[in-house]
C-alpha cells in the first residue's frame, strides 16, 4: 500500500526456527528402541529455518494452511516465544536474545493484534484502563492529563466514541472490540505491527471497516505490517509482498502481483487455484493428494513432496534451498531445474 | 411441477422472559429437485435457524410460530415426531460446520456407518458394510477399507467432513442442508469439499441448501441465492444475476465491501453500523439505520419480498 521509503529493512528474520518440546515427563519420554531403553523427546517443528526481511512501510502477508506455523512465526518475532535458533534483527539490532529489560524499548515499537479481540482484552478493565496502562508503563514521565489526552486521541483515530471510555469489553460488538485492540496496539506509537488474523472473527461488512482502519493507520502513521491471514482475497488486496508457508517452511516470497499472477512454487499454485471467486464459474482446482503431514515427523527432502505433482527422487531426498529469482524467492527443485 | 421443498412465510420466535424475539420473519423460498440454493448473510441473520426449522430441530425457548414447510408435497409442520424422524436423516440430510456434531467420537467409522444404514434399511451387516465402502469411495476417501476401522480423532478435519458427507449419502437423500460445511477448513480442502458436493448434487439430482457467509463460495456452487438480514430474506434470484447486479441496498453493500470489488490497496466500501440484535429491531425496514436510500416510509413500514420489474425478488421500497 504505502510507498517504500528506503531499502534498509525494518525487520530481518534470519534462519528462525521454533520447536516446541511436548515430550511430557521423564516417564513419558522413555521408549524401547533398538533393544535399549532410550529417552525420546517429541518436538513439534512449528517453524524451520525461515528467512525474510520487511522494508519500512510494507505489508508483508504470511499465508498457508492451518498449523503451518504462521502464528508461531509472528510470536517468535514478537518474542512471545523465544526462537529455538536464528536471529530477529530490528533496525539493525539483534533483538531475539535481549533480556526483558533491554527488550522494553522495542516492545513499544513492535505491537501485536490478535484474531480474537475478546480473549486478548482484559474483561475486568474499562476501555480507558486498557489503553492507559501501557502508556503509563512505557512513559513514566507523562502527566495524567497527557496520558488521558493521548488515549482520547487514539480512540478517535480508530473511530471509537470517547464517551465509551468507561465501558467494559463485553459491552462492545466484535468489530468494536477489534477497534479497541487496534487502539491498544497504536497507543504506544509503534512502527511495526504483527496482525494475526485480525478480521477472521468478523462479519464481511465489519471486516471492511477494520481493513480500512488498518490501511488508514498505515498511511497516517507510516506503519509496517506483518499480516497473517488465511483469507487470500484480503491478502491480495492489502499486501505489498506475500510469503507462503508450508509445514513451517517458507516456500515462496514475492510481490503481491507476482504471486497472484504468476505463482511459481507448486504449493502456491495449488493454494491460489483454490480461492473461491465471486461471480466466477467454478474453475478446476489443483487437487492436492494425500494429507498434511504432522510437524512432529517432518518428511525427508522437500516437506511438500508427498502432495506435489512434480516430486521426483531428488525432492524426496534433498531439501530445496530458497533461491533468489528476478521477482522473488522460491524453494523448489523443479523451479530451479526449470522443469516447471 | 411441485418443488422438492417449499418454505412459505416461515416465522420463528424465541419466548424470552421479558419479550418475544422474532428471529425469522416471513421466510419463503423453494428448492426444486436437483436445485442448489445458497443462503447467505452475516452472523445472526437467521441462516442456521432456517435450516433447523426444516428439520424441526428448533428447541425451546424457540418455536415455529407461523408458515409452512412442504417437502415432497407433505407439510413437515403437520407430521408426527416419528414421521419427521423418518424424513430427517433419510430424505433430508444435514452437514454441519463441525463434523463432530454428526460423528460419535467413541465409535469407529464402520460402526457409525453400518448403524446408520441399518436404522433405515433391513439388511445384514455385510451388505451394510458394502454400501458404506461404496459411499466412502464416492467421496474420494483414500484407502477406504482402512478408514472403516479408524476413530474420528485419527482423521484430519477435511477427512472427517468427507466422512460426514459419505454418511449423509447413505440413505440417498433428496435434499442436503449444508450449514457452513467448509468454514473451519483450509481453502484447498474447502475447494475439494465444494467440488465434491457439487458433483454429488449433479450426479444424484440432489437438492442443496448451502448456508454460508461466504458469497464467493455460494457464487461458485449455487444456481439461486437468498440474502438474509435480521431474520428476513431481503433479496433472492439467480446467483449470477444477484452477484453481478445486486438490487437491495444491503446486498449491494455486502458485495461492494469485498476486496474483490475494488482496486488493490484502495479503501473498501463499508456499510456503516452493525446488524441490530433481535431485542432491538428497528421499526419498519430493519436495514434502515444503515441504509443510504432510507426514506420516511422505510422507518414506518416493513417492505415485503416482492417480484420487481427485473424479475428479482427484493424487499425494498426504493427498488422498482
Ligand atoms: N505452545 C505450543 N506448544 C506446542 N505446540 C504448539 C504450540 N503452539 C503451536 N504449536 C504447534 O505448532 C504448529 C504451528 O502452529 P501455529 O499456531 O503457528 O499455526 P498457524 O499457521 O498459525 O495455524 P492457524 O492458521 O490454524 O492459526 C502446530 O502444529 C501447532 O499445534
Ligand atoms: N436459543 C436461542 N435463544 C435466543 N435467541 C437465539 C437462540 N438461538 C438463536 N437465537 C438468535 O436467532 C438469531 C439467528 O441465529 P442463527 O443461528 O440462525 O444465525 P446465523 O445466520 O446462522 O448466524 P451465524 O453466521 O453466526 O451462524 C440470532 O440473533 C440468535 O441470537
Ligand atoms: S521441491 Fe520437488 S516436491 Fe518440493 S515443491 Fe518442488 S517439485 Fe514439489
Ligand atoms: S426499504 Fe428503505 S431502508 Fe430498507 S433497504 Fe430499502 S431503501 Fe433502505
Ligand atoms: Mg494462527
Ligand atoms: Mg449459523
Amino acid at each position: 500500500m504505502a510507498e517504500q521509503t528506503n531499502d534498509t529493512p525494518l525487520l530481518q528474520v534470519r534462519n528462525v526456527t521454533k520447536h516446541f518440546d511436548i515430550s511430557g515427563g521423564l516417564l513419558d519420554q522413555l521408549k524401547w528402541k533398538e533393544g535399549k531403553m532410550r529417552r525420546v523427546r517429541t518436538l513439534v517443528k512449528a517453524v524451520n529455518g525461515v528467512t525474510f526481511r520487511i522494508l519500512p512501510g510494507e505489508t508483508l502477508s504470511v499465508v498457508g494452511e492451518s498449523g503451518c506455523g504462521k502464528s508461531t512465526l509472528g510470536r517468535a518475532i514478537m518474542r512471545i516465544h523465544r526462537p529455538t535458533s536464528g536471529e530477529v534483527i530490528y533496525r539493525g539490532k539483534r533483538v531475539d536474545n535481549l533480556s526483558s529489560h533491554d527488550m522494553k524499548p522495542y516492545r513499544r515499537k513492535m505491537q501485536m493484534v490478535f484474531q480474537d479481540p475478546y480473549a486478548s482484552l482484559n474483561p475486568r478493565m474499562t476501555v480507558r484502563q486498557i489503553l492507559e496502562e501501557p502508556v503509563r508503563f512505557h512513559n513514566p514521565g507523562m502527566s495524567r492529563d497527557e496520558v488521558k489526552e493521548h488515549v482520547l486521541h487514539t480512540l478517535k483515530q480508530v473511530g471509537l466514541d470517547p464517551d465509551w471510555n468507561n465501558q467494559f469489553p463485553h459491552e462492545f460488538s466484535g468489530g468494536q472490540r477489534q477497534r479497541i485492540s487496534i487502539a491498544r496496539a497504536l497507543v504506544l506509537d509503534p512502527e511495526f505491527i504483527v496482525a494475526d488474523e485480525p478480521i477472521a472473527a468478523l462479519d464481511v461488512s465489519i471486516q471492511a471497516q477494520i481493513l480500512n482502519l488498518l490501511m488508514d493507520m498505515q498511511q497516517k502513521r507510516d506503519l509496517t505490517y506483518l499480516f497473517i491471514s488465511h483469507d487470500l482475497s484480503v491478502v491480495e488486496h492489502i499486501s505489498t509482498r506475500v510469503a507462503v508457508m508450508y509445514l513451517g517452511h517458507l516456500c515462496e516470497v514475492a510481490p503481491v502481483k507476482e504471486i497472484f499472477n504468476n505463482p511459481k512454487h507448486p504449493y502456491t499454485q495449488a493454494l491460489l487455484s483454490a480461492i473461491p471467486r465471486l461471480g466466477g464459474k467454478k474453475k478446476s482446482h489443483i487437487r492436492l493428494g494425500g494429507d498434511v503431514p504432522t510437524p512432529i515427523n517432518l518428511p525427508s527432502g522437500c516437506v511438500f513432496h508427498g502432495r506435489c505433482r512434480f516430486a521426483d527422487e531428488r525432492c524426496r531426498q534433498e531439501m530445496p534451498p530458497i533461491v533468489e529469482h528476478a521477482t522473488g524467492r522460491v524453494a523448489c527443485h523443479a523451479v530451479e531445474e526449470e522443469r516447471i | 411441477m411441485q418443488p422438492l421443498l417449499e418454505v412459505k412465510n416461515l416465522c420463528v420466535e424465541f419466548a424470552m422472559r421479558s419479550q418475544v424475539l422474532r428471529a425469522l420473519r416471513d421466510v419463503s423460498f423453494t428448492i426444486g429437485k436437483g436445485e442448489r440454493l445458497g443462503l447467505v448473510g452475516e452472523s445472526g441473520a437467521g441462516k442456521t435457524l432456517t435450516g433447523f426449522s426444516i428439520l424441526n430441530l428448533i428447541s425451546k425457548p424457540g418455536y415455529i410460530s407461523g408458515g409452512s414447510i412442504l417437502f415432497e408435497g407433505r407439510d413437515l409442520a403437520e407430521l408426527t415426531i416419528e414421521q419427521i424422524r423418518d424424513i430427517r436423516g433419510n430424505r433430508i440430510s444435514m452437514i454441519f460446520q463441525d463434523p463432530m456434531m454428526t460423528l460419535n467420537p467413541v465409535l469407529t467409522i464402520r460402526t457409525q456407518m453400518v448403524e446408520t444404514i441399518k436404522a433405515h434399511q433391513k439388511i445384514s451387516d455385510k451388505e451394510a458394510e458394502k454400501i458404506a465402502l461404496d459411499k466412502l469411495q464416492r467421496v474420494y476417501i483414500p484407502s477406504p477399507e482402512k478408514r472403516l476401522d479408524q476413530y474420528p480423532h485419527e482423521l484430519s478435519g477435511g477427512m472427517r467432513q468427507r466422512i460426514v458427507i459419505a454418511i449423509s449419502l447413505l440413505t440417498n437423500p433428496g435434499l442436503i442442508i449444508a450449514d457452513e460445511p467448509t468454514t473451519a477448513l483450509d481453502v484447498t480442502i474447502q475447494a475439494e469439499i465444494m467440488d465434491l458436493l457439487l458433483e454429488l448434487c449433479r450426479d444424484e439430482d440432489m437438492g442443496l441448501l448451502l448456508i454460508t457467509h461466504d458469497l464467493a463460495v455460494v457464487s461458485e456452487v449455487t444456481q439461486k441465492i437468498a440474502v438474509m438480514y435480521a431474520g428476513r430474506i431481503v433479496e433472492m434470484g439467480p446467483t449470477r444475476d444477484v452477484v453481478d447486479h445486486p438490487e437491495h441496498p444491503y446486498t449491494r453493500g455486502l458485495i461492494a465491501a469485498l476486496p474483490q470489488s475494488c482496486d488493490q490497496g484502495q479503501r473498501l466500501l463499508q456499510i456503516p453500523g452493525i446488524m441490530p440484535s433481535l431485542a432491538n429491531l428497528p421499526s419498519g425496514c430493519s436495514f434502515h439505520p444503515r441504509c443510504e436510500l432510507c426514506q420516511d416510509i422505510c422507518k414506518r413500514e416493513v417492505p415485503v419480498l416482492e417480484t420487481k420489474a427485473s424479475g428479482r425478488h427484493v424487499a425494498c421500497f426504493m427498488v422498482k
